[in-house]
C-alpha cells in the first residue's frame, strides 16, 4: 500500500500545506510518494525530497502543468493514482479545484477536508459549517482525500528521497491561464500564522484596519477579516476567515468588531485561545471566546498595541 | 446559449443544526430549508446572462426529494425558464449527483452549466469539478467574475493568494463564489407566474444512473465544546491573562 501526496507548490518552492498532508499520510501508514506537477519545478521537487517520511518524489515537468489547471493535471494524477491506495491533496483552493476532477476520472467518491485519520479507510470531517463532525468510511479502491491543513502538524525536514521524472498527458487544450493578481503582504501567511488578528464590520472602514495592522506587526501576527468586512470593501477577499474563506487554527485568535456568525466561527473555532473585543456584550463571539472584552475597539486596540 | 443551473435544497444558513442523540446524523425534522446560498448566486448569474442577451434559455435542475420543488419554484420566480427535478430520496454522494447531472447535461446540451462552489450542509465542494470531469468540459471554479468572449469564457477565480483569470473553451462548467454577484429577491408577481412555468420530474432509474456510493457515514457527533471563557474588565487585565495564564504572547 502506497500513498500519493499531491504537492502544493509555486514551482520554485514547496508550500507549507504539503507538509501537513504528509503528516496525514503518515497517520494512514504506508510508503509516501509526493507528486510535483509543474513547469521548471525541480526546486520544489528537491524541497519535497527533504521532507521526513517521503520515500519518493515524482516530478512531472511540463509547460502544461505550470498553473496546475485541472483540465491538464487531473488526467495525470488519475493515471498515476491508479497504482496507489490513497491520493491526498491539501484542501487549498488549488487542491479543491483539481482533486474532485481526479476522483471522478477514477470513478470514486472523494472525502473532503479530513481533520483526523481513524484508520486507513476511516476519517473524520466537519459538516454543516463545523457544527457536526462526521466519521466516514470508504470502500473505494483508491481513496481520494483532501486534507484540512490545520488538522495536522507540519512534517519535519530530514528526508532524503529520490526524485524520479514522470510524464503524463500534454495540454488538453480546453483551458488557458490568462493572469493573476496576488495580494502583497509582508505579514505571515494567514493559514500558517501563530497569531491572527481579525476585523469585522465594526471596524467601520478600510482605513481603520491600520489599527489592526499596527497590533499585528507588534505581535508578528497575520491579519484576517470577516465576510462583512470583505463585502463592505474594507479589505481584499483573500483575508476572509470562515466557512467560505480560509480555515485557521492559530495559538491566538483576536476577533475585533466581529459578531461571530456561524459561518465565521467555522473558520476559527479550533484556535487555541480566542479573544473577542466587541462593544455588544450579547455578540455570539463571546460564547466561544476564552477572554472577552466589552469595549469600544477604537480605544481598546491602540491600548492593547501599547501594552503587548 | 442555453444555461443549465443546478440548485440544492439545504438547511437554511441561519439555522444552528443539532446532532441527533443516536449519532446517526443531524436533526432535520421541522427545520427551515432554503436554496443553498451559492446556488442562489448561480441562478442570479444565469439570469444576468439572459438579461445581457447572452443566455437564451435557463433550465434549473435539482436532485432531491419531492419537496425540493419549492427551491425549483424559487429559481423559476427569479427568472429561470423551466425546471427539472430528479426525484431521489437518498442522501446522495457528490459523485452520484454529478452522474445524474451528466445525464441531464447529455439531454439538454447546455453551453454553460453553473453550480454553487459548495453546499453548506455537506461542505464537500466536489460536484461541479466532478461534472466537469464526467462531461470532459473545462471548469472555472470559485468564480467571482464571468465574461463570455466569443466561443471562450473568461472566468476570474478566487484563489488563496488573490485572483486568477482563466479562459475556458465552451461548453464549460462554472462554480460560483460569494462575490460573483448579489442575488435578487423574487417579487410576488414573479412567484405567482413561476407556478405556471414547466417543471418536469424524472427518476435516477429513468436516467439510467446508479447512485451507489463507496463512502458511508458511520456516525455524526457534535464538535468538542469549548470551555466557557471569562470576561475581562480592562485591556491591562487582558494582556496580563494572555501573558501569564494562556501564555500565548
Amino acid at each position: 500500500m502506497a500513498i500519493l501526496v499531491i504537492a502544493e507548490h509555486s514551482n520554485a518552492a514547496l508550500a507549507p500545506a504539503t507538509l501537513n498532508v504528509v503528516t496525514a499520510a503518515q497517520k494512514i501508514g504506508g510508503d509516501i510518494h509526493v507528486l510535483v506537477a509543474g513547469s521548471n519545478a525541480a526546486a520544489a521537487a528537491e524541497a519535497a525530497a527533504k521532507v521526513a517520511g517521503v520515500s519518493k518524489v515524482l516530478l512531472a515537468d511540463n509547460a502544461a502543468y505550470a498553473h496546475q489547471l485541472p483540465e491538464n493535471v487531473a488526467p495525470l494524477i488519475a493515471e498515476l493514482g491508479k497504482n496507489y491506495s490513497h491520493v491526498l491533496a491539501p484542501a487549498t483552493t488549488n487542491g479543491k479545484n483539481f482533486l474532485p476532477r481526479v476522483a471522478a476520472l477514477l470513478d470514486v467518491d472523494q472525502i473532503s477536508e479530513i481533520i483526523a485519520v481513524e484508520s486507513a479507510d476511516t476519517f473524520k470531517r466537519p459538516i454543516y459549517a463545523g457544527n457536526a463532525i462526521a466519521t466516514v468510511q470508504s470502500s473505494a479502491a483508491v481513496k481520494v482525500i483532501t486534507v484540512r491543513t490545520t488538522g495536522f502538524d507540519a512534517a519535519a525536514e530530514g528526508g532524503s528521497a529520490s526524485v524520479e521524472a514522470v510524464s503524463g498527458p500534454a495540454d488538453a487544450g480546453k483551458s488557458a491561464f490568462v493572469g493573476e493578481e496576488l495580494a502583497k503582504s509582508d505579514r505571515p501567511e494567514l493559514t500558517a500564522a501563530k497569531i491572527v488578528v481579525s476585523g469585522g464590520r465594526g471596524m467601520g472602514n478600510g482605513d481603520n484596519f491600520k489599527h489592526l495592522y499596527a497590533l499585528a506587526d507588534k505581535l508578528g501576527a497575520a491579519v484576517g477579516a470577516s465576510r462583512a468586512a470583505v463585502d463592505a470593501g474594507f479589505v481584499p477577499n483573500d483575508m476572509q476567515v470562515g466557512q467560505t474563506g480560509k480555515i485557521v487554527a492559530p495559538q491566538l485568535y483576536i476577533a475585533v468588531g466581529i459578531s461571530g456568525a456561524i459561518q465565521h466561527l467555522a473558520g476559527m473555532k479550533d484556535s487555541k485561545v480566542i479573544v473577542a473585543i466587541n462593544k455588544d456584550e450579547e455578540a455570539p463571539i463571546f460564547q466561544v471566546a476564552d477572554y472577552g472584552l466589552v469595549a469600544d475597539l477604537f480605544e481598546a486596540v491602540p491600548e492593547l498595541e501599547k501594552l503587548v | 446559449m442555453k444555461v443549465l443551473v443546478a440548485v440544492k435544497r439545504v438547511v437554511d444558513y441561519n439555522v444552528k443544526v443539532r446532532v441527533k442523540a443516536d449519532n446517526s446524523g443531524v436533526d432535520l425534522a421541522n427545520v427551515k430549508m432554503s436554496m443553498n446560498p451559492f446556488c442562489e448566486i448561480a441562478v442570479e448569474e444565469a439570469v444576468r446572462l439572459k438579461e445581457k442577451g447572452v443566455a437564451s434559455e435557463i433550465v434549473v435542475v435539482t436532485i432531491g426529494p419531492a419537496t425540493a420543488q419549492e427551491q425549483l419554484r424559487t429559481a423559476l420566480a427569479l427568472g429561470a425558464d423551466r425546471a427539472v427535478l430528479v426525484e431521489s430520496g437518498d442522501d446522495l454522494s457528490s459523485l452520484a449527483v454529478a452522474k445524474l447531472l451528466k445525464a441531464v447535461v447529455d439531454k439538454e446540451q447546455p453551453q454553460l452549466v453553473i453550480l454553487g462552489k459548495q453546499a453548506i450542509d455537506s461542505d464537500n465542494n466536489q460536484t461541479g469539478q466532478m461534472l466537469a470531469a464526467l462531461t470532459g468540459y473545462a471548469q472555472g471554479t470559485f468564480a467571482s467574475k464571468v465574461e463570455v468572449a466569443g466561443d471562450k469564457l473568461n472566468v476570474t477565480r478566487e484563489i488563496d493568494g488573490g485572483l486568477q483569470t482563466v479562459a475556458l473553451n465552451l461548453p464549460a462548467i462554472v462554480t460560483t463564489d460569494l462575490r460573483l454577484n448579489e442575488p435578487r429577491y423574487a417579487t410576488l408577481p414573479n412567484i405567482m407566474k413561476a407556478k405556471k412555468k414547466p417543471l418536469e420530474t424524472v427518476t435516477p432509474d429513468a436516467l439510467g444512473v446508479s447512485t451507489a456510493s463507496t463512502v458511508k457515514t458511520i456516525k455524526v457527533e457534535a464538535p468538542a465544546a469549548r470551555s466557557a471563557g471569562i470576561k475581562v474588565k480592562s485591556v491591562a487585565e487582558l494582556v496580563e491573562k494572555l501573558k501569564n495564564e494562556a501564555k500565548v504572547i
